[in-house]
């Protein structure tokens, strides 16, 4: 544990140190303009276009650095040999994965929670007072994260078996088709074709479902997301990422590191 | 209970995309190290020695055979809490200071937050980086790495340190110092298994050495053991001597080299030593010393690196013949 917890802090430390959160000024300065031009549109408009802006920014930036962080997590620390010094360590496979993976995630939480908070701070100064409905937008932040979770696991498994620009297409192609599994699902129930329905179907199943996490229309209309939605979603992307790092684990301790 | 021990180790590599060629980078070494000993690999570019070691360190793994390091058979990492490993060309993460590598490197090890400040400043000040704790290694030359590359080795205190080419990339001074550090290490009781293009290097700080070329063991022992203790010839220095000299000891010399004042005999390694200087002092010579040559450890290995090639040669145009007829 204690390992791992080196792992992912040192991985934390890399991500800071290499300016990722530097996303968090552009971050800044969308909201500040946001709050600037929006104050002059009609009450109630603005709160929605506001909560759409700021979550919307949130998930972009997040995904931008889930995935061109992700793909070369294990990717970089082969190519530059810097992997020798920590195997070389008592440190398992597993261990190295998973501390890479927790560390990400970790930037991750700590960068999605700092423009969750200032994009609270241009809420309040636009309408002067917070309420339960405020509540929503933050809970759609953390589908949000529950979706860059599952977007990391996705791009740190393609980043052990093939290369940053490969594990790059992989991944946001799958974060595509993973939006549009309802869409997938519809066209297969319409469809005539038994095999074709019975694929689209498996597929729809067994693919990552990241629209399931998208709930930044509801929450500028300040809807709530029920109760037994958080638990069963928090679950789904605890249980997927899981699958997706053991398969990770699995593929990295049958890799050679010449 | 051995260091290292290897059993029959092979290792093939599959190159190239379609069809896969295959390349013997070690091939059914056995071998067996004790504790406390400086063990030194020998071998040209490609002979099979980092491989070796990243067999040992788990990072590539073994096509046959077994190795045990401190009776731990090969992917026990729990071992590794008693090794500590140098790679051949370190790199390093460039966003980290060294002490902040070394602390990295000892939280892995699982040392505790002052141990890890203890052990790193010791480490820094011993491989000579103490005044570079604090400088990004984005910004160390090749030498410093190296150095930090061998401190980080030593972070856990290991019994059983592996070094892949220690002296590349140091000056003479970083040479010395590695050197240095190597025979403290044996004095702890540590031992010590590194490969080395240097030669000197290796028959200065080893008690035995292998050699290895194409994968295969071409020798084993220690250097006395591998060289013979055989000499080569006997060196006679002799201070301006006057033709006559020259011409007394003509017999028994096989050649002479003048520089400056000073003339060099080379005798052969079965002359009778008290008949050639009996001579020599008879013809008003001037003896400055009188010296055995024995082979060098580079003598024995291009020698048995040339066999290798001439055997393999031979087999070659044996196996052309046979196929011919």
């Amino acid at each position: 544990m204690n390992r791992i917890a080196a792992i992912a802090v040192h991985t934390f430390k890399e991500s800071v140190r290499e300016k990722v959160l530097y996303n968090l000024v552009v971050f800044a300065i969308l909201m500040i303009a946001a709050g600037l031009i929006l104050g002059g549109v009609s009450v109630g408009i603005n709160d929605i276009a506001l909560v759409n802006l700021g979550l919307s920014a949130i998930s972009v930036f997040g995904l931008v650095i889930a995935v061109f962080i992700g793909i070369s997590l294990v990717w970089k620390e082969i190519e530059r040999r810097t992997v020798y010094n920590i195997l070389s360590k008592p440190v398992a496979r597993a261990e190295f994965v998973l501390g890479k993976f927790l560390g990400l995630v970790l930037t991750l939480v700590v960068n999605t929670a700092i423009m969750t908070a200032g994009f609270y701070l241009v809420l309040w100064y636009e309408k002067g007072t917070l309420g339960a409905p405020d509540l929503a937008p933050l809970e759609a932040a953390y589908f949000i994260l529950l979706q860059l979770t599952l977007i990391v696991a996705v791009a740190l498994l393609f980043s052990t078996i093939s290369s940053p620009v490969l594990s790059a297409v992989f991944t946001l192609s799958l974060y595509v088709i993973g939006n549009l599994l309802d869409d997938l699902r519809s066209l297969g129930a319409q469809s005539g074709r038994a095999a074709l329905r019975g694929l689209l179907r498996a597929l729809s199943l067994v693919l990552p479902d990241f629209g399931a996490f998208g709930d930044i229309a509801p929450a500028a209309h300040g809807q709530l997301i029920p109760g037994h939605r958080i638990l069963t979603h928090s679950l789904y992307a605890a249980l997927y990422a899981t699958v997706l790092v053991s398969s990770t684990i699995l593929i990295f301790e049958r890799r050679e590191l010449r | 209970m051995r260091a290292l021990e290897t059993t029959e180790l092979t290792k093939e590599y599959r190159l190239g995309f379609w069809p896969k060629r295959r390349k013997l980078a070690l091939d059914r070494l056995t071998l067996a190290v004790d504790q406390g000993e400086v063990f030194g690999l020998l071998g040209p570019n490609g002979a099979g020695k980092t491989t070796l070691l990243k067999l040992l360190l788990g990072l590539i793994f073994p096509t046959t055979g077994a190795a045990r390091i401190l009776g731990r058979p090969l992917g026990d990492v729990r071992v590794h809490a008693r090794i500590g490993y140098l790679p051949e060309n370190p790199s390093f993460y460039d966003h980290l200071t060294a002490s902040e590598f070394l602390n990295y490197a000892g939280w892995l090890c699982g040392l505790d937050a002052a141990a890890r400040r203890r052990r790193g400043r010791d480490l820094l000040e011993q491989v000579g980086l103490a005044e570079s704790a604090a400088v990004a290694l984005r910004r160390f030359s090749k030498g410093m790495v190296q150095r930090l590359g061998i401190a980080q080795a030593l972070v856990n205190d290991p019994d059983v340190v592996f070094l892949d080419e220690p002296m590349s990339g140091l000056d003479p001074l970083g040479r010395r110092e590695v050197r240095d550090l190597i025979l403290d290490l044996r004095r702890q009781g540590k031992t010590v298994f590194f490969s080395t293009h240097i030669l000197p290097d290796a028959e200065t700080l080893c008690d035995r050495v292998a050699i290895l070329n194409h994968g295969r063991l071409l020798g084993l022992g220690t250097v006395q053991e591998i060289l013979g203790g055989s000499l080569e010839s006997i060196e006679l220095i002799l201070h301006d001597p006057v033709p006559g000299v020259l011409q007394a000891l003509a017999a028994f010399t096989t050649a002479s080299v003048r520089t400056g004042d000073r003339v060099r005999l080379e005798l052969a390694p079965d002359a009778d030593v008290e008949t050639v200087l009996a001579a020599a002092l008879h013809a008003g010579a001037r003896i400055i010393s009188l010296n055995p040559v024995k082979a060098s450890l580079e003598d024995y290995f291009l020698a048995r690196i040339k066999d290798a090639v001439a055997t393999a040669a031979g087999k070659g145009a044996g196996g052309g013949e046979a196929g011919r007829a």
